[in-house]
């Protein structure tokens, strides 16, 4: 029952935040439904939880791991967006917290969903809910990115759809009696037409795909990063990547139960992995628009996973342990970003220069992101990193490899000469004066994300260690 | 009642060419609105009577008659778009590719490995030859509000081949479905509003500031 309360919710407090007529108030309703929300995903992530056949809605140790991901992130964003609402009282907040509220319910929705239809409904839903956050700054450019955003993102999220009924007829054709219910599709996956298997396979990759960002469908990735408030960034980044993850992550485990499909499967994400380290590799250098930086690093990020993806056996469990670490990074880089924005008017390195002088705890905080998300210790990207690496070797996958450690060579040199102009260096003379200062509730939230980063890096909980190593195990070939 | 089944997707694809031939946004959108009802009423045609099929129909035809084509003349009107002027290619040569488009996908559909009782029906073709067209009216046109029109016909293609397997989709999976379609349309509508207010236009090719350089 507790289930449903999870979507039900986050709903519930959608609901009065579009009651709330006072500007100043609704703000406060985020916090209020977000940290019982992660409260409540933490008892359900640690119970155990029992699988009702045929049912549709239960947690998996996959759905575990990126439903604790997913409610971090946001109980983080969700104080912190009291701090940052309260310098943006010049225009109204209403859809931006009905939005933010709404999608907390779809990505949950995501993350319990044991039924493919109910999970492509879920994941449309976290789509268009963002839609309008991506244009909370009412200007040209944001309404550009918004248009990208909606555009392909739906486009792709249709043909999704499309290779989600060619998975079901694959069923039809095999035993009259379509079905897209997870367990009775990894039933009879070995039953199913190849041909129709084969076709459903392209199409949910490349729908999710383009939800998830990987090259080349990642167009829409920089401006929609770029013109959302830093807030909006980090749940894009950490939130709908990890929801459209686990889709692809459902995909993969009917492959896996097809055993025919899945050497292709793989083989593809590898290439589309590495296409798209490649591209945030090219666009990263001489990068002068932070946020947009931070939409090719989400490329790489989105390229490690589907190459570890591809790779599997030892690599899943980095994997899985990238994606809550990814998200939660991504959430310190926007934040502090959102800050460093907000204080100097601008977001380009000609405006941005001697953010440690200027703005020490935010600028901190950005450079020790970037450390993080490059993959340096003590910080848990590492870790995750390291070992999705190690199995790329031990499994001779040399050219793989290879170019895997040259891509994070050339991004961590190009993301350095955009990052270590704009935090260190003397602040320019001629900046306007800015009324944003840095306090508690616009720093806080992202220290506390850093400080739990150090903590998984240098010691993960040993619950955490062995949900990642169940969900590990269900993405593993059995023989 | 199949064969009038296949009979109503010989219109739809009828109206396909309309849609690739015509420049006239408030009729556009009326035939839109008409490819949208006839799928709507298919589902009827094909299976038994019960209170499932009933709550579908009836909301399909809310959805795709009604309300969808009042949020989209209401986008039109705000915007005060006439005619799709200059598309990225002409008329004439979209229309041809269409008719290759549809004669393709009956040679494609004649090669997949069908089902026995959906082998000799329309089902498949039409469906692939809608959702080729919404491709090319997407691709092809330059105002937003065609582009919108290019995503739905692409989602009736969609929902043309999602009729073949209605067991497969419970009643909540295909409200959750519409109700995303609708909320989505309303939303671009009003973004489409937003466009014009700031360019003046609701051209999509002047949305190029973003870019690298």
């Amino acid at each position: 029952m507790l289930t449903y309360l999870l979507v039900l919710l986050p709903l519930l407090g959608g609901l009065i935040a579009w009651l709330v007529p006072d500007n100043r108030l609704r703000p406060l309703l985020l916090p209020i439904i977000a940290l019982p929300h992660l409260a409540l995903s933490l008892y359900l992530v640690v119970t155990p939880s029992i699988k009702v056949p045929g049912s549709w809605l239960w947690l998996d140790p996959l759905g575990k791991i990126t439903l604790l991901a997913v409610s971090t992130l946001f109980a983080v964003c969700a104080v912190y967006a009291v701090g940052y609402l309260a310098y943006r009282q010049e225009r109204s907040n209403r859809v931006l917290c009905l939005g933010l509220l709404v999608c907390l319910a779809a990505m949950s929705l995501v993350t319990l969903c044991q039924h493919l239809g109910l999970l492509w409904v879920a994941v449309e839903t976290t789509t268009v809910s963002m839609a309008p956050l991506i244009y909370f700054n009412r200007n040209a450019r944001s309404i550009e990115a918004t248009w990208k955003y909606l555009l392909i993102c739906s486009v792709g999220i249709a043909l999704a759809l499309l290779g989600l009924l060619f998975l079901a007829y694959a069923t039809h054709v095999a035993h009259q009696d379509a079905t897209l219910l997870l367990s009775d599709l990894l039933e009879d996956a070995r039953l199913l037409n190849r041909g129709w298997l084969h076709a459903a396979f392209i199409f949910l990759l490349v729908g999710y795909g383009s939800k998830l960002g990987l090259a080349p469908l990642h167009t829409w990735k920089p401006d929609a990063y770029g013109e959302a408030p830093g807030l909006v960034g980090a749940l894009l980044a950490g939130g709908l990547v990890n929801c459209a993850f686990l889709a692809i992550l459902r995909v993969y485990q009917i492959c896996l139960a097809s055993v025919t499909e899945l050497l292709f499967f793989q083989q593809v994400l590898v290439g589309l992995g590495l296409l798209s380290m490649a591209v945030a590799a090219i666009f990263m250098a001489r990068q002068h628009d932070f946020k947009r930086m931070l939409a090719y690093s989400s490329v790489e990020h989105v390229g490690i996973l589907a190459v570890g993806l591809g790779i599997g056996k030892g690599a899943l469990f980095g994997v899985l342990f990238h994606l809550i670490n990814n998200g939660l990074t991504k959430g310190v880089l926007f934040l502090s970003s959102g800050n460093i924005h907000r204080s100097y008017g601008g977001k380009t390195t000609e405006i941005v220069q001697g953010a440690l002088t200027r703005l020490p705890w935010s600028g901190g905080l950005f450079l020790a992101g970037f450390i993080a998300i490059t993959g340096s210790p003590p910080f848990s990207p590492f870790i995750s990193e390291f070992s999705i690496i190690s199995s790329i070797f031990t499994q001779r996958q040399y050219l793989v490899g290879g170019l895997f450690l040259l891509f994070l060579a050339v991004i961590f040199i190009g993301m350095a000469l955009t990052v270590l102009p704009m935090v260190m260096g003397t602040p320019r003379t001629d900046l306007e004066a800015s009324d944003y200062r840095d306090q508690l509730l616009t720093v806080g939230p992202p220290l506390i994300m850093l400080l739990v980063i150090v903590w998984l890096g240098g010691w993960p909980p040993e619950a955490l260690l062995q949900l990642l190593k169940d969900g590990a195990a269900m993405l593993e070939v059995r023989s | 009642m199949v064969s009038l089944a296949d009979q109503l997707l010989v219109l739809v694809m009828l109206i396909n060419f309309i849609l690739l031939g015509s420049s006239r946004m408030a009729f556009v959108i009326r035939a839109v609105a008409a490819q949208g009802v006839i799928l709507g009423i298919i589902p009827g045609l094909l299976h038994p009577f019960s209170g499932h099929l009933l709550a579908i129909t009836v909301s399909i035809i809310l959805a795709k008659g009604v309300v969808i084509p009042y949020l989209l003349n209401d986008a039109v009107r705000k915007a005060q778009i006439r005619r799709e002027v200059e598309p990225f290619i002409g008329y004439v040569p979209t229309l041809l590719l269409g008719a290759v488009f549809t004669a393709l996908a009956f040679v494609f559909a004649q090669k997949l490995p069908l089902a026995p009782e959906h082998r000799d029906l329309l089902f498949v073709p039409a469906s692939i030859a809608t959702l080729m067209t919404g491709f090319l009216i997407l691709t092809t046109r330059k105002k937003a509000i065609s582009q919108v029109i290019g995503y739905l016909v692409l989602e009736n293609g969609i929902f043309i081949f999602g009729l073949l397997l209605a067991e497969a989709m419970p009643f909540m999976v295909e409200a959750g479905a519409l109700l995303d379609l609708l909320v989505g349309i309303f939303v671009m509508g009003i973004v489409i509003n937003h466009i014009s207010r700031e360019f003046s236009t609701v051209d999509t090719s002047r949305l190029q500031t973003l870019r690298e350089e």
